[in-house]
């Protein structure tokens, strides 16, 4: 009997490969086992290279790669996605990722191919349009934050990170002060900002946050020396508040020649009616996967421009679109302070695409009022369940996410894992569990503005009432749950400690091409 | 707003049962100068059909790829992609889903990794793939930190036909480290990296097909690598060339790094793209990025989980490899898919078809008055010198309909060397008629 994880035996069992599955849940095998090195879903002619020119390199080695037919392929992929929960078929409040509604509008133009089939390096005379199009994107990133410059080309929110600390580290050096050696990074942030800091050659020290769930000016000031180059603030922070002293915090910050850098992962809580600008940031990167709709994809591609206030913007990278006297041109070479590039070609054009789409349909009436629902949604979430469940910063408000702990759960036998993945029998993707780390078996809710107020009501419905089983003692539905999902509890510790990372064939199972 | 469900009369009920007189009350910690305190210089919402013409004519001003003769590539490839693919990836449950961290209901993105990551191991010939990254360039960076922790050595040393934006973006990463040696450009694929290496080198980094399309030995690089204790780092942009060209794990290669775009993605004017690593089982711990394997849930039946998290950022914070997160789940999915439809014998057969018409590209060109070809070897890609400089003879062609290529000075503008360089690249969609009329385009701009 192992155990995984969760701490709960797992059965050890025969591995099913090939089982039916049941009703409208299918058990699809491995590609590997149901294709072979014949079949193959595109026609291509056979071509004569007698006249090669691969001096040599040919390959010999084989390649074993199993093909399918397009009618195989077309029910492989069908079959798998329906394994899948997504935002287009339920609610997925998880707390800090801003599952909202990905509208197909925003598909459909990003694959015309004035936007899809143009290439990165075909002359900048035959892609004015793309150019123009990153240009009103930048404008609307920049008047939303109001900051003076803005640089797309990070691919995601953590390389966006990177890139606007390397900006400031850049700035920091320009000004002869190199010896700054230390980023402020508060408890509750995410993993990717230590990450960043430690990444380049920064040491991070922590903040500690207040009772209340916001991080303290005072002990900012304290942290606060000649050693320390940047802070790295969420805001709206991670337990789903604002930080009321931000304005003192940019203002200490500054005044000991530190810059700010604002994890804007949680732009979509004020997009429209807070400008960061005004609070006082230096650098924020805003992943448009969360709060301009592109899709998640299963986990990218993202897409994470940097907005970057006066000081900062000579340090911005390249590439960049500016005016030119035959009309519209792409920097793409190092000017000046600028920094070097990070990514090959302009970045996640088909991302810029989308969201700029997103971002006319809204338009600033609409992002507004966006943001002020999904505030709405997260405030009545809590409403209605605060008298079952423990908030643990009750003082504030919350933005657009409500944050529990575990403590309504003491001495039933369910955790916040048990509580989460019996919400999965239940329909619902469950929330953001034990994150922040700051709050004890925390269940981070983030229900976005796409969410109606009858799936509101139903998932608080489901909510309260499995808080009220918990308390009940009825524990079995959580610690067995899920039973209803296409699979039962994984066995991670399995998975980690004999890692099975691709497929390799049975020893019984010959190829068919040989 | 069509994307917003409440009608005013739900938002006063909701905000009745939370007890706030009016929205801004939820908004009380925000300081009031900064609460509401502008006009925005932006447009108000606005119809599906005029959002659609505004961004159709910003498209409208671009000439696309399919819209003529067109040889493009330095790094990104025209390749043909199948309906099924681009049908299969836009369907809900794959579009919208979010990471798979919960595997009970993700299993469908989790198989789709873990098959993804066996097919990326086959074509680079190493033992393991991650789930990917970026895209090559970054993953190119991140390779070079991985043999630096490997190694625990410093020195890494970048051939000269390496992709100029991939040296920069290592050099981004490696701020003004002097352990960085970046070779000169290197257009006749002249080998140059072996005098390079010692005792303090933690690996040598070579592109094949090279930027100039050369294609480079490998086994003799790898040989010199680890006869010093270095790493071979072996990056590729045209994924396509692995169908015909021996797998760079067959020739001792130790971490595989590969743009894997040419494969079930679109040009999409440099992004969305798809970083491939692949690397020895023993460096596993090492290799940045998620992975996924297999499992068993608690019934006994085989399922799939990220696992290895201890290496990742929000397990490790600042002790993390890489502070990657988000990775390239759709690009991958596109590429799983498309890989799949090809098989064995289609990926073989599309490889084969891209050489065969690079051949006649060259051959073409060769024919041409004025112009010399630089590649003795190739896959699909090829350097050619004229009498004219590269930028201005592109344009020209250009006005002419004809997208010719990479002028090198592009990427390279502070080497003069290069300025009369042409980098052209023929894939399964060059048709005999596009290498007919560049020619003829060709031969009159020069004459």
């Amino acid at each position: 009997m192992s155990m995984n994880t969760q701490g709960r035996p797992t059965g050890v069992g025969t591995v099913g490969t090939s089982a039916s599955g049941s009703a409208l849940i299918p058990d699809e095998p491995l590609l590997f086992e149901i294709g072979d090195t014949e079949h193959s879903g595109v026609d291509l002619p056979e071509v004569d290279l007698g006249n090669n020119r691969l001096g040599g390199f040919a390959r010999k080695s084989k390649l074993d790669l199993a093909g399918l037919t397009e009618p195989e392929a077309m029910r492989h992929y069908v079959r798998l996605s329906r394994l899948n929960h997504s935002i287009d078929s339920g609610m997925y409040p998880l707390g800090s990722c801003t599952m909202k509604h990905n509208p197909r509008l925003n598909e459909k133009m990003a694959r015309l191919p004035g936007f899809s089939d143009i290439h990165p390096l075909q002359p900048v005379s035959t892609v004015q349009g793309a150019l123009e199009m990153m240009n009103q994107l930048s404008h609307w990133l920049m008047t939303l934050t109001n900051t003076a410059a803005v640089a797309l080309s990070p691919k995601a929110g953590a390389h966006g990170e990177l890139l606007g600390m390397m900006a400031i580290k850049a700035a920091q050096e320009a000004k002869g002060e190199a010896h700054r050696t230390i980023v402020l990074v508060p408890e509750s942030a995410h993993g990717t900002n230590p990450a960043t800091a430690a990444f380049l050659g920064y040491t991070v020290k922590p903040v500690p946050a207040r009772d209340d769930g916001t991080v303290d000016v005072e002990a900012v000031k304290a942290a606060l020396s000649p050693e320390v180059a940047a802070i790295m603030l969420t805001n709206p922070n991670t337990c789903g508040l604002f930080e009321p002293q931000v304005i003192e915090i940019a203002q200490a910050v500054h005044d000991a020649g530190a810059f700010f850098y604002c994890d804007g992962a949680n732009f979509n809580a004020i997009m429209g009616v807070v400008r960061p600008g005004d609070l006082g940031i230096d650098a924020m990167h805003i992943n448009l996967h969360k709060t301009f709709s592109t899709p998640h994809g299963g986990g990218g591609p993202g897409a994470g421009p940097v907005v970057l206030s006066e000081a900062l913007s000579p340090f911005a990278p390249v590439p960049f679109v500016r005016q030119g006297s035959a009309g519209l041109e792409m920097v793409e070479h190092i000017e000046g302070e600028a920094l070097g590039r990070v990514t090959a070609f302009h970045g996640q054009m088909g991302m810029y695409v989308r969201a700029l789409t997103y971002m006319l349909s809204h338009g600033a009436d609409g992002l507004a009022q966006a943001a002020q629902d999904a505030v709405l949604n997260a405030n009545y979430i809590k409403a209605r369940l605060e008298h079952l469940f423990s908030v643990p910063f009750p003082d504030y408000p919350t933005m657009h996410e409500a944050l529990f702990d575990d403590s309504f759960l003491k001495e039933t036998g369910v955790t916040t894992l048990d509580f989460a993945k019996a919400l999965i029998d239940e329909g619902f993707h469950p929330m953001t569990m034990y994150f922040p780390l700051v709050v004890h078996g925390a269940m981070l809710i983030e229900p976005t503005e796409s969410e109606s107020k009858q799936t509101l009501d139903r998932f608080c419905d489901v909510m309260a009432e499995l808080a009220t089983e918990a308390k009940a003692g009825n524990s079995e539905r959580f610690t067995a749950a899920p039973m209803k999902a296409p699979r039962r509890r994984l066995d991670e510790t399995r998975a980690a400690r004999q890692p099975i990372l691709r497929w390799e064939r049975p020893a019984d199972l010959p190829k068919a091409a040989e | 707003m069509r994307y917003l469900p409440h009608s005013d009369h739900e938002r006063a009920d909701m905000l009745g049962v939370i007890g706030a007189t009016d929205i801004d009350a939820l908004f009380s910690a925000v300081p009031k100068a900064a609460l509401k305190n502008f006009t925005l210089d932006l447009p108000a919402h606005s119809p599906e059909f005029l959002v659609e013409a505004h961004m159709r004519a910003l498209a409208g001003k671009n000439h696309a790829a399919g819209d003529g003769p067109f040889f493009v590539g330095a790094g990104a490839y025209r390749h043909h992609i199948p309906a099924t693919v681009d049908h299969l990836i836009q369907r809900s449950e794959w579009l919208t889903a979010y990471t798979p961290y919960q595997p009970e209901i993700s299993q469908g993105t989790l198989q789709m990794l873990f098959e993804f990551q066996t097919q990326v191991a086959k074509i680079t010939g190493m033992d393991v793939a991650n789930a990917s990254l970026y895209d090559g360039s970054t993953g190119t960076a991140e390779a070079v930190l991985m043999a630096r922790r490997l190694t625990r050595r410093n020195k890494i040393v970048l051939s000269g036909g390496l992709h100029p934006h991939y040296r920069d973006v290592v050099k981004a990463y490696l701020k003004d480290d002097p352990n960085l040696v970046c070779l000169s450009p290197s257009p006749e694929g002249q080998g140059d990296i072996l005098d390079h290496i010692d005792g303090d080198t933690a690996a040598i980094v070579i592109q094949t097909p090279d930027f100039y399309g050369h294609l480079r030995d490998l086994k003799g690089a790898a040989d010199a690598a680890h006869a010093q204790g270095a790493l071979l780092i072996v990056v590729i942009t045209e994924v396509v060339s692995l169908g015909l060209l021996e797998a760079p794990g067959a020739l001792g290669a130790d971490i595989v790094v590969a743009e894997g775009q040419g494969i079930g993605n679109a040009l999409n004017f440099g992004g969305p793209y798809l970083g491939l690593m692949a690397t020895r089982k023993e460096f596993i711990r090492q290799m940045p990025g998620r992975l996924c394997g297999e499992t068993v849930d608690a019934d006994g039946n085989r399922g799939f989980v990220l696992t290895l998290s201890t290496r990742e950022q929000h397990i490790r914070r600042e002790k993390a490899t890489s502070n990657i997160c988000t990775n390239s789940g759709l690009c991958a999915l596109a590429f799983s898919i498309h890989m799949a439809l090809l098989g064995e014998a289609g990926f073989v057969r599309l490889a084969r078809l891209n050489h065969a018409n690079a051949v006649h590209l060259a051959d073409a060109l060769a024919a041409v008055p004025g112009v010399t070809v630089l590649n003795s070897t190739f896959f699909n890609e090829m350097t050619i010198r004229t009498g004219q400089p590269a930028a201005e003879l592109i344009e020209r062609l250009a006005q002419r309909g004809i997208l010719a290529g990479v002028p090198a000075s592009r990427l390279l503008p502070e080497d003069p060397e290069v300025e009369n360089l042409i980098i052209l690249a023929a894939t399964e969609l060059t048709t005999t008629a596009d290498i007919a009329a560049l020619c003829a385009a060709l031969t009159e701009e020069l004459a």
